[in-house]
């Protein structure tokens, strides 16, 4: 009778369910042998649904996690892949998986499959998870999940494709951009200049050549907003990721209230098509920041969760007060709390250390400076944005006492300071602080000289971008921004035409970030309170369960 | 929308009356071409799609029947002004003020150009400038001008323009004739910009980008009849005015109070577009546009003008004598139709130079010989005939040897057999009478002679 069941169900696994499904439905039907009872379908259901709550609560268990991993979004993309009747199951399929699997060593004496048959499965299992990757996405519950366990899902046989804007040396690469934005009716910003050969992978774009003499007066294809955010953006007239999110959702703003629903078309679906080309435009203007990304992240969320039933008026009222409060959450008012913490940390009598112009760490010593504290700063800056003269103008004119250096003179000046305050254009998820090239430097030498190095950051730009070096992902600027004229004397005007020895090409490199590694970094104060860099991922972890 | 184009074409041509007291400025033969022909095709070339013209009913019928032949792909709408109101181009402006929804790109129908026009825009859109203008190098006239007697008289009516650091803020700008004694500036400007440079060799070339907040301004300021004249001065000046900072009514007088109220609007006017957000984004950035001192950016100013300077490339205002002959010489390098227009019929025999441009529908006979010129459409052109360095427009009757040199010819004229002209410039529909010598002339009708 155990053999008659068995293969009855085999059978109806192989009508119901794909070849995954097999050995789940085995260990549970040989389970349910062994309890002594006979499953009719229904309640074979009903057992699956009280194995996927278990699971649920075993969350944290990591030691199958990784089989349990491989094997749900397996198992969750071949059904979709089978017939839709099984849609429903899918959901409850994965559960019995989870739970056989921790009993796999239990039932692993079951002479049940052939070697070759179990590879059979296997290659079916990798083919259809790849095809049906978007599957996934209908799978709501395992999203959920699966999005709580990010590393994890590396670990599969699939390759993670690199973002185009680190592939510029690659024509393939090259060519799909140029492609997709001829589609969307953007046109291609060509790079300039001779490349540094370690970072020809980059895009280098000159100031001289906007993108805008490549598009028509007037604007059609791309809202005029959008094009003078893009003109700011490349002229340098907005700078300072703070600056650049406002600025992109303000334009958003302009946007969304000229944005007329088209007759055939929902406002959710159609407001993100319409966002795309603004946003590849602003992409070919400079290459997009973190917070930007997290910004268009949360717009792009905001406007699918618009129901269909909503009117046009009152879906864009709605938007426009979420943008609204976007950016008085994320920005204003974490200002306020990191100010807050942050001036627990200066004391009377200190020698705060500041690198560029911050405009998170300039908000917080001005603060600091109406709260009474005493204290000097002393603004380091570098060639060739110099931006430390801003940061400079801004405290001189609130009226604290600065002095001002040039990198060059860091190790000269250490002694005297007795705190490091950094502003963060990301912070990555493993840790490492992305910020304007020559922020690692400070901090290594003020590790050397003992100094605390505190990172002031917002947690909207909290990135999942994992980098340990900072060759492979930065942006490189406008190469004649480092030509200057000395006594009349412009040596490196030629500097296209000029041969190495060795007969190369010269390049300018001009690099706008570094990473910093956490070792150097005391401190990360963000609106959430004052965390170790290392606990960056669990505030990622954090943000996406919210989400 | 982002740029609405105006194209100004009711001016009369004051400044060379000869040519235009017949044909209306604006369809003046440059190049064969009517002269409104190039303004469109520069806006045309950029992707403009739409040009609102405001001009006079001759120009407006005429446009319509040559419609076809000017070749435009944009849609013109065409308006007109009374001919007796005698407006200026601001009043024109403000008559036509619903029309306009956004921020305005007002052209001049007497411009030539190859300007790559997104620089000025560029100035507009990234400062969110109040205007923007373009201007150019000017460009010495070597070429002897018909019925002028003796040099011409340097250093007529100059313009200062001053200019920042950078090049692109305008700070200053007056013209010689409204300086009595010498040049004034306001302690203000210097405090904000210590380095001015001021140029004179400068040509205003009459385009302009323009926010809408000024166009509802001219509504309620009726003084201000020009655009060049009055509005662009008073723009530069109102930059770095402190109206804006300091309310205090000092006077009662009816014209300080109205005045008062003017600027406010002004200001109310732009300052209404900033928004919160954008203020922050601009508090966050750090990027300011000067050094050296402790303001902000722009100084904490709405109001901001800007002007591209184009150092090298051709722009030409055709609103003189000089300009026009300047402008035919060179506009053809503007397009790249050929010299020759197929359906003119030239004898082999006639020997016509590589730069010179015979025109529709004409009739070169044997043994004639063009050398830099220009022939309109529908001339005739008999035996032995010699031309240099002249412009013949249409249906013009040229018989046989005649010796034309560096001159005029204007439409529908007929210079008769044998006759001599050098530098003359020859009116509408005039007849010189066979074997006449002229040198230096301006040969008009009686009826088009000024009255004094």
């Amino acid at each position: 009778m155990a053999d008659a069941e068995e293969s009855e169900g085999i059978q109806r696994n192989d009508s119901i369910n794909h070849t995954p499904g097999k050995i789940i439905k085995k260990q549970e039907i040989a389970r349910a042998k062994n309890e002594g009872k006979e499953l009719s379908k229904e309640e074979k259901q009903r057992l699956r649904k009280e194995k996927k709550q278990q699971k649920k609560n075993k969350k944290e268990d990591k030691g199958p996690s990784e089989k349990e991993k491989e094997k749900k979004p397996s198992a969750s993309a071949a059904s979709p892949a089978v017939t839709q009747s099984s849609a429903q199951k899918a959901p409850s399929v994965p559960a019995p998986v989870t739970t056989p699997v921790s009993e796999s060593p239990v039932v692993s004496d079951k002479p049940s499959k052939s070697k070759a048959e179990l590879k059979a499965e296997r290659r079916a299992r990798q083919e259809a998870e790849r095809s049906s990757r978007h599957g996934k996405k209908e799978q709501g519950q395992q999203g959920a999940s699966s999005k709580a366990k990010p590393p994890q899902n590396e670990l599969q046989p699939v390759v993670k494709r690199l973002p185009e804007h680190v592939q510029v040396d690659d024509p393939a690469a090259v060519k799909k951009l140029a492609k997709k934005l001829e589609r969307q009716q953007i046109p291609l910003r060509l790079d300039y200049g001779h490349k540094v050969s370690l970072f020809s992978h980059l895009h280098q774009y000159s100031r001289k050549a906007p993108l805008t003499q490549q598009i028509s007066i007037p604007a059609t294809v791309i809202h005029p907003s959008v094009v003078r955010l893009g003109l700011q953006y490349s002229q340098g007239i907005i700078t300072g990721s703070n600056a650049r999110a406002v600025a992109l959702l303000h334009a958003f703003k302009q946007v969304i209230q000229d944005y007329s629903t088209p007759p055939n078309e929902e406002l959710s679906r159609d407001l993100v098509n319409r966002l795309k080309p603004y946003i590849s435009f602003l992409n070919q203007c400079r290459p997009l920041s973190a917070s930007m990304g997290n910004a268009i992240k949360y717009i792009k969320k905001e406007i699918s969760n618009i129901s269909s039933q909503c009117k046009e008026e009152e879906a864009k009222k709605e938007l426009l007060t979420c943008i609204d409060k976007y950016i008085r959450e994320k920005i204003t008012l974490a200002a306020q709390a990191i100010s807050k913490y942050a001036i627990e940390k200066i004391s009377d009598g200190d020698v705060i250390l500041v690198y560029g112009c911050s405009s998170l760490v300039n908000h917080i010593l001005c603060e600091a400076f109406d709260k009474q504290r005493k204290f000097r700063v002393i603004v380091v800056d570098s060639r060739p944005r110099l931006e430390g003269r801003e940061a400079l103008r801004r405290l001189v004119k609130r009226g604290i006492r600065c002095t001002y250096v040039l990198i060059s003179a860091l190790s000269y000046i250490l002694p005297e300071v007795s705190k490091v305050f950094l502003g963060a254009h990301a912070l990555l998820a493993n840790g490492y602080v992305m910020s304007r090239v020559g922020t690692s430097q400070i901090a290594l030498v003020a590790k050397a000289y003992n100094v605390p190095v505190l990172v002031c950051c917002e947690t909207y730009k909290f990135c999942e971008r994992v980098q340990t070096d900072s060759f492979v992902s930065n942006e490189l600027d406008d190469p004649d921004d480092l030509i200057v004229t000395r006594n009349g004397k412009t040596h490196l005007e030629h500097w296209k035409t000029m041969e190495t020895p060795t007969g190369g090409l010269l390049g300018l490199l001009n690099l706008v970030y570094d990473v910093t590694p956490p070792d150097f970094v005391d401190l990360v104060i963000t609106d959430l309170g004052m965390i170790p860099c290392t606990s960056v991922p669990v505030v990622l972890r954090l943000k996406n369960v919210d989400q | 929308m982002e740029l609405q184009a105006v194209l100004m074409a009711a001016g009369g041509g004051s400044r060379m009356m000869d040519l235009t007291y017949n044909t209306p400025k604006p369809l003046l033969p440059v190049g064969n071409k009517p002269l409104i022909w190039y303004p469109l095709n520069l806006l045309e070339r950029v992707g403009f799609e739409e040009v609102f013209v405001i001009t006079t009913k001759e120009v407006q019928k005429a446009l319509t029947d040559l419609k076809v032949k000017l070749d435009v792909k944009m849609k013109l709408d065409v308006v007109i002004i009374p001919e007796d109101a005698d407006m200026g181009t601001a009043e024109a402006l403000r008559h036509y003020q619903q029309k306009f929804k956004t921020d305005i790109l007002v052209v001049s129908c007497d411009l030539i150009t190859d300007v790559a026009l997104h620089e000025v825009v560029d100035l507009f859109r990234a400062h969110n400038a109040t205007l923007a203008m373009l201007m150019s190098k000017v460009h010495e006239f070597t070429e002897t001008v018909p019925g002028q007697k003796g040099k011409k008289k340097a250093g007529e009516q100059r313009d200062f323009v001053g200019v920042d650091g950078t090049g692109k803020r305008l700070l200053f700008m007056a013209n010689e004739a409204d300086l009595e004694e010498g040049l004034v500036m306001r302690k203000s400007i210097m405090q904000k910009h210590p380095r001015m440079h001021i140029k004179t060799g400068l040509l205003d070339a009459h385009l302009y980008c323009l926010k809408k907040s000024v166009v509802d301004f001219l509504v309620d300021n009726k003084s201000i009849t020009s655009i060049r004249g009055e509005l662009v001065p008073y723009l530069v000046r109102k930059q770095f005015s402190k109206s804006a900072n300091s309310q205090v009514n000092t006077e009662d007088n009816d014209q300080n109070q109205k005045k008062k109220d003017a600027n406010a609007n002004l200001e109310i006017l732009s300052s209404s577009k900033d928004d919160d957000l954008l203020q922050l984004a601009r508090e966050r950035s750090c990027w300011n546009d000067h050094r050296g001192d402790m303001n902000e950016a722009y100084h904490g100013g709405k109001l901001r003008c800007y002007v591209h300077i184009m150092e090298e490339g051709m722009c030409y205002r055709v609103n003189t004598l000089a300009a026009y002959i300047e402008a035919n010489r060179m506009a053809p390098k503007l397009f790249e139709e050929p010299p020759v227009h197929p359906s003119a019929d030239v004898s082999e025999r006639s020997l016509v130079g590589g730069d010179s441009i015979i025109g529709a529908s004409c009739r070169i006979s044997d043994k004639t010989s063009i050398k830099r010129s220009t022939i309109g459409a529908s001339t005739v052109v008999k035996e032995k005939v010699k031309i240099t360095n002249s412009i013949i427009m249409n249906g013009v009757t040229i018989e046989e040897g005649c010796n034309i040199q560096g001159s005029v010819i204007c439409s529908n004229a007929v210079i008769g057999r044998g006759a001599d002209i050098k530098y003359c410039l020859v009116g509408n529909g005039q007849r010189i009478e066979p074997e006449a010598e002229r040198t230096n002339e301006v040969i008009v009708g009686t009826d088009q002679l000024m009255e004094i």
